[in-house]
């Protein structure tokens, strides 16, 4: 035979991965060249952009950032083309996350100092709002984290999220108790996840299906009842009280990182606590280890004698009570009143989230800071006067939330056995 | 779901399952009389009749739940409570029936008196039914096809919204075309808004593997804001008018009424042909028959040689323009112009459509009617009754429960299993 020996050939899914570097290395270069034209020729050559780090009666006062506005577009410009050009010929191999992080920092930062470009930005204020707009991301992320690691999809978040900021704003003003509020939204998100859980453990209903029931029926019957008793009685049921903010000793006196997460509301506090109790509890404990090994292998884990049922049964009705408190930050926590789909998506968020963020608390938490930021550019940015029209702005999360699915659902990988109901034999 | 001939058309692609007790030997069809056919299609109609009837029920308690008049005298007064609640209901549920059928005694002496006034007004209710019924097919279908195809299009919303967005530009911008082009021209155009909307999921699913739910849900949110934008551009909003509203399309481009006078229009027809077309396609074309088999079983499909990339763009396509369409016949059909959230979640009812349809297109037609009632009577009801339109969202949510999980019917109504429970499932988890 005279077949040439064999050169090293590449399997398919090299090729592929191959492929995907180069056309993120094109992508990379194209956007310098966007950066360049958007951000640095539309502004003068002399402007200049300042970012206010301290609000004016901060104890300890930072200078304000100043930086010149298309200098600092060309600078950014030519470092995510360099990036660019690496990734086109040689790749980052398994640095290519990193780099895309840092691609995109540049992307942001040179966006910001173009909007700020001859005007003042409050750079602390912009991540304290980051910080608020995730909380309730987080939470839809943090209750889907505990579903899906034991094996059930959960999409009623959304549901869940609007169930507690309907019953919390209805509670509190009817006791004039924000706290018994909280209380009767974690009830409810519980009750609705002990509904779903019914249905898609004992009924094996599509859990998909069984999860976009709970969200219309959340939405047709908060509906309902705003126009039947929020209505009519809106002093009454409709007036909660607030949850201020609690500013922690010291710590909220740090610039910058001190309004950014030490001076919220309880809320935020909870989420933080929540977020490491679940991760260490998920990846320390025996408990997490047997909720892991019902979401990857439920059979396996039977085997052994886990009780795959009532694993699945309490995680889920935990998810739930997660998911009903971050929807009561929605009313008691934030704008008081409760309206008719006042959650807007931030459920389905939650879950890109959880998924950006690798089935994990904390980087679900991490990932909804993204989309917390993109949400808080947005109402930013609807303050200053720029030519972008507002409704693009109110695009920004959604189409985040698209960007980050499409980009990375790939390479992420779910429990596997989630989704799929359980038959004990 | 009891799809007899689904699963022999495809029991040679199916793997073969763990061992499970389900391979009872397959009773002949033929050698059944043909009796037995119409005993299968009543039990085909039952279990959805009964889900409704127990979705009413729920329905019912939670009108009288939320009263507080009620309530009240539940305390003092259980015996007239119990009648007075009746009454509420029973007042509720006939604005609702007369909403959407109409009068039963109108309907009769109109009928005879052939006074064409009486007529109109007699048959007012059916034609608004027909009205919300023509999107609901259209929307149904979409939303049954990318089912067939193991795809969940949460997004037929937006993509209606992108139709009607398409359809109204095309309705405006071409002047003087005979309207035996231009309405045709302005209904694809619909088609091809939806179809641009459903390919963008399709795209990712089958590239990226992005699961088409969410990015379905973020497109809805996207296209409200699309539209709010778009009717406020020069190009896209009426002359002199401050608030976002489109130009007007021009008379070509109108959908005509089936009657004059009545608000029915040939939108039905529209619909009618679409469901005859889904119908062919996904049963009689061999690219039907791909969708069908890797939606039931995506492993096998591909060992055929099938493409699941293509069949997941190609079926998200179509069901994008369906969607389309219906966006485009309310438009056309309608008031003619385009202003925000006209749509009262046709592509959400449409979920529920195509699940109390079976996924089939004549299952989609009669549940399309059915909602489309719905839908007509709740105006009327709480213009009546003051029981807010929403209670129709509550049941279509509560239809959609009952539906997906009959043997929560069976168990209320207690009804013995059929012989093949079919449990099917298609979330396949988010990353294939």
């Amino acid at each position: 035979m005279t077949a040439a020996p064999a050169a090293p050939v590449m399997t398919r899914a090299e090729r592929r991965l191959r492929t995907r570097q180069r056309i993120l290395g094109v992508v990379y270069l194209l956007l310098a060249v966007g950066m360049v034209l958007a951000f640095g020729v539309s502004v003068g050559g002399d402007a200049s952009s300042s970012f206010g780090l301290t609000a004016p009666t901060a104890p300890i006062a930072l200078p304000n950032l100043v930086v010149p506005s298309a200098t600092t577009a060309y600078l950014l410009a030519a470092v995510v083309a360099f990036a660019g050009a690496v990734q086109l010929t040689r790749g980052f191999g398994t640095r290519w996350a990193v780099v895309l992080g840092l691609v995109a920092f540049a992307f942001v930062f040179a966006f910001l100092t173009w909007v700020a470009a001859g005007q003042s930005m409050n750079l602390t204020g912009l991540l304290e709002t980051t910080v608020q707009r995730s909380v309730p991301i987080a939470f839809g992320a943090l209750s889907g984290v505990l579903c899906e690691r034991a094996g059930v999809v959960n999409i009623a978040i959304e549901g869940m999220l609007l169930s507690g900021a309907f019953v919390s704003a209805v509670v509190a003003s009817a006791f004039d108790n924000p706290w018994l509020g909280m209380l009767a939204a974690i009830l409810v998100g519980g009750l609705l996840a002990a509904l779903l859980a019914v249905l898609a453990i004992r009924y094996r209903v599509d859990q998909i299906i069984a999860g976009f029931f709970i969200n219309i029926l959340v939405a047709g019957l908060t509906a309902f009842l705003s126009v039947r008793l929020l209505q009519p009685y809106q002093n009454e049921l409709n007036t909660p009280e607030r949850l201020g903010p609690i500013a922690i000793p010291f710590l909220s006196d740090i610039p910058v990182l001190g309004p950014v997460l030490f001076r919220h509301n309880i809320f935020v506090y909870l989420l933080f606590g929540l977020i490491i109790v679940i991760h260490l509890g998920l990846f320390y404990t025996r408990w997490g280890l047997r909720v892991r090994a019902v979401g990857e292998h439920p059979k396996a884990a039977d085997t052994v004698g886990v009780n795959v049922y009532w694993v699945r049964y309490s995680n889920v009705i935990m998810g739930g009570m997660v998911a009903g408190l971050g929807g009561a930050f929605f009313t008691i926590g934030s704008t008081g009143g409760f309206e008719r789909e006042m959650t807007a998506g931030r459920g389905y968020i939650g879950l890109a989230a959880m998924i950006f963020g690798g089935w994990n608390p904390i980087g679900g938490f991490l990932a909804a800071l993204v989309f917390g930021f993109a949400d808080a550019i947005q109402s930013r940015l609807s303050i200053l006067s720029i030519a972008i029209p507002s409704e693009f702005l109110l695009m920004v999360p959604y189409v985040v939330t698209i960007i980050v699915v499409a980009g990375l659902v790939g390479r992420a990988r779910a429990p596997a056995a989630d989704g799929k109901p359980y038959v004990k034999e | 779901m009891a799809d007899e001939s689904r699963h022999q058309e495809l029991e040679t692609t199916e793997a073969p399952a763990s061992a499970e007790p389900a391979a009872s030997p397959p009773v002949p069809e033929a050698a059944e009389a043909s009796g037995n056919r119409v005993l299968s299609a009543l039990r085909g109609i039952l279990l959805p009749a009964l889900a409704l009837l127990a979705a009413f029920a729920v329905g019912a308690i939670i009108i009288i739940v939320t009263d507080f008049d009620l309530l009240g005298q539940w305390g003092s007064d259980p015996i007239g409570a119990i009648g007075a609640s009746w009454s509420s209901v029973m007042r509720t549920y006939g604005a609702l029936l007369r909403g959407s059928i109409g009068d039963p005694g109108a309907l009769f002496s109109a009928l005879f008196s052939a006074d064409w006034e009486a007529l109109r007004r007699a048959f007012g209710p059916l034609s608004e039914t027909i009205v919300s019924a023509t999107p609901l097919i259209l929307t149904g279908l979409s939303v049954a096809l990318a089912f067939r195809v193991g795809l969940f299009n949460i997004g037929a919303e937006g993509q209606l919204y992108l139709g009607s967005l398409f359809a109204v530009i095309a309705g405006f911008t071409f002047v003087g075309m005979p309207w035996f082009i231009h309405l045709p021209i302005a209904v694809a155009a619909g088609f091809l808004g939806g179809a641009v909307w459903g390919f963008i999921p399709g795209l990712l699913k089958a590239r990226t593997g992005a699961h088409e739910v969410i990015v379905t849900i973020m497109l809805n949110f996207v296209s409200y804001n699309l539209i709010n934008w778009a009717l406020k551009t020069e190009f896209v909003q009426r002359e002199g008018r401050p608030d976002p509203i489109s130009k007007i399309v021009e008379p070509s481009a109108v959908i005509p009424p089936l009657i004059d006078g009545l608000r029915a229009h040939w939108g039905i027809v529209i619909a009618l042909l679409a469901a005859v077309g889904v119908w062919w396609l996904l049963f009689r074309s061999t690219k039907g028959f791909e969708f069908r088999a890797v939606g039931f079983n995506p492993r096998a499909a591909r060992y055929a040689g099938m493409s699941i990339s293509w069949a997941t763009v190609l079926s998200m396509v179509t069901a994008g323009g369906l969607a389309g369409l219906a966006g485009a016949a309310v438009i056309l059909g309608g008031s003619g112009t385009l202003s925000p959230g006209f749509s009262p979640g046709y592509g959400f009812d449409g979920i529920v459509v195509a699940l109390v349809g079976a996924t089939r297109p004549l299952g989609v037609v009669a549940a399309a009617f059915l909602f489309g009632a719905l839908r007509a009577g709740a105006t009327p009801m709480q213009a009546a009754t003051g029981t807010p339109i929403d209670i129709v969202v509550v049941i279509q949510a509560l239809v959609i429960m009952f539906i997906a999980a009959p043997a929560l019917v069976r168990a209320i109504f207690r009804i013995r299993a059929e012989r093949r429970m079919g449990s099917e499932v298609f979330a396949k988890g988010w990353g294939s």
